[in-house]
């Protein structure tokens, strides 16, 4: 299945459930960031997510300690058998530094899902993405579904990053994206500085009239998007929002 | 339980003895407070404010924020576990049981759909809601609510995952028959018991 057949496969959502706790292993790790890695996990119980959905992953000690987080997967279902998790390290953390410093090619992490389902990409068109930090990570697999099977679909995602160093996806963001550097722009960068406003967020909503807005970051970065949204003239039930925090940052 | 152990975990963020009876399985304790919200945080003057109680009973009941000032108020003491792992031990909130708001409607059904400002739903058994075990609170550490976390008021079911705690609540209405409320038919449990870890439908 490609693309729209794919997500139309995927609803309704009434009779759809999460899998089960399952052990995935650990294919390739790709260093995004200095505090951020990406995960490709093969699943031997696989089903396809929606993008935006996300996985709960488990870790057990020896003597029987748990921790559990939840992290979204960045991949398009269209990537079977496999997730991608992106996985930024919080220094007071308990699972995001295991991730960052432990794991390597070959481990097994145990996993399950996928979950959520409002904070989900169903093919509503045109679509504007709003990311902060690591928050681009679910805004990353809708951005990959539509390339890979949906091109048609008009969607721009604005990222919000600190500097250079912290750009999640370098190598993936084209025409379709928008940064802005919040602290320091890479020399000779002639985009948008400064975190994001309200000309930057009303000049390309504008030109996705009628668009559904996923926005995701720390409770800060969320709280002021949706309201620059709102201001742009976009309807509050076609904003959709994930935050994490306390300690998010951008 | 499975036999599975993860390569090189030992665990770094372990609580308390103490501290670790209070959570639920699959919980950590979060000292900050974090917010979730699936949509833009709605504005709520307090000299619009409503709340009211309607649906299946004899007696429709509705307060202005002056009238809901003047019921008896209690500080909340309690543990607050969100579905998404953090739990927020030892908080305290402020505000009216609803016990106090059902006194007298006389309710003709068991279960009540919660309603916020912004268009939230969250459903609850009436069970869950009386009998000492839920609040519409205002304060939370004898400060006014932040607007972030419901502000000017929120249902406070603390026993249930926090998002039965509907924030910008506007209304109970009781039901006689159980519907679900907005994440309810978005993939989460029906009744949200975080000491039986209801997360999640098939939970």
């Amino acid at each position: 299945m490609e693309g729209t057949a794919l997500l139309d496969g995927l609803t309704p959502v009434e009779q759809r459930v999460p899998g089960r706790w399952q052990i995935g292993t650990v294919t390739h790790i790709k260093r995004e960031t200095p505090r951020v890695k990406s995960f490709r996990i093969a699943l031997p119980m696989w089903m396809p997510h929606l993008p935006g959905q996300h996985y709960d992953v488990r870790l057990t000690a020896p003597d029987g300690y748990r921790a559990q987080r939840s992290y979204s997967v960045a991949s398009s279902p269209l990537d079977e058998g496999q997730i991608e998790l992106t996985i930024d390290r919080l220094e007071d953390g308990e699972v995001s530094p295991y991730f960052d410093d432990i794991v390597i090619e070959g481990d097994q992490v145990e996993v399950r899902g996928p979950f959520a389902s409002y904070f989900v990409w169903r093919g509503e068109s045109p679509v504007l993405l709003i990311g902060g930090g690591s928050g681009v990570v679910p805004l990353m697999a809708i951005l990959r579904h539509r390339r890979r099977g949906m091109p048609d679909v008009p969607m721009r995602l604005i990222y919000s990053v600190r500097t250079a160093e912290d750009v999640i996806y370098s190598g993936e963001l084209g025409e379709d994206a928008v940064l802005t550097f919040t602290r320091d722009a890479p020399a000779g960068w002639t985009g948008h500085r400064g975190h994001i406003d309200g000309p930057l967020v009303a000049g390309v909503a504008s030109s996705l009239p009628g668009a559904t807005a996923f926005v995701c970051g720390s409770n800060g970065f969320v709280e002021s998007a949706s309201k620059l949204l709102l201001d742009a003239g976009v309807a509050p039930e076609r904003i959709r929002t994930e935050r994490f925090g306390p300690t998010g940052q951008v | 339980m499975s036999a599975f152990i993860s390569r090189g975990f030992t665990g770094r963020r372990r609580t308390s003895a103490e501290l670790a009876a209070r959570l639920p399985p699959g919980q950590y304790a979060e000292t900050g407070f974090p917010v979730l919200t699936a949509g833009p945080t709605p504005e709520v003057p307090t000299d619009t404010w409503r709340l009211r109680i309607d649906g299946m009973v004899a007696e429709q009941r509705e307060w202005t924020w002056e009238q809901f000032g003047a019921l008896p108020f209690e500080t909340i003491p309690c543990d607050i576990h969100c579905v998404t792992k953090w739990s927020k031990l030892g908080t305290s909130f402020g505000g009216v049981s609803v016990d106090t708001l059902l006194a007298d409607a006389e309710l003709l059904g068991a279960y009540a759909m919660a309603w916020s400002y912004g268009g939230y739903t969250t459903n609850l058994a009436i069970d869950d809601l009386i009998g000492g075990k839920a609040w519409v609170v205002t304060e939370h550490d004898g400060e006014p609510l932040p607007r972030e976390h419901g502000g000017p008021a929120r249902l406070l079911v603390p026993h249930l995952y926090f998002w039965k705690s509907a924030k910008w609540v506007t209304g109970l209405r009781v039901m006689d028959h159980d519907e679900p409320g907005f994440w309810e038919m978005n993939g989460y449990h029906n009744r949200g018991d975080p000491w039986k870890e209801q997360r999640y439908w098939t939970d």
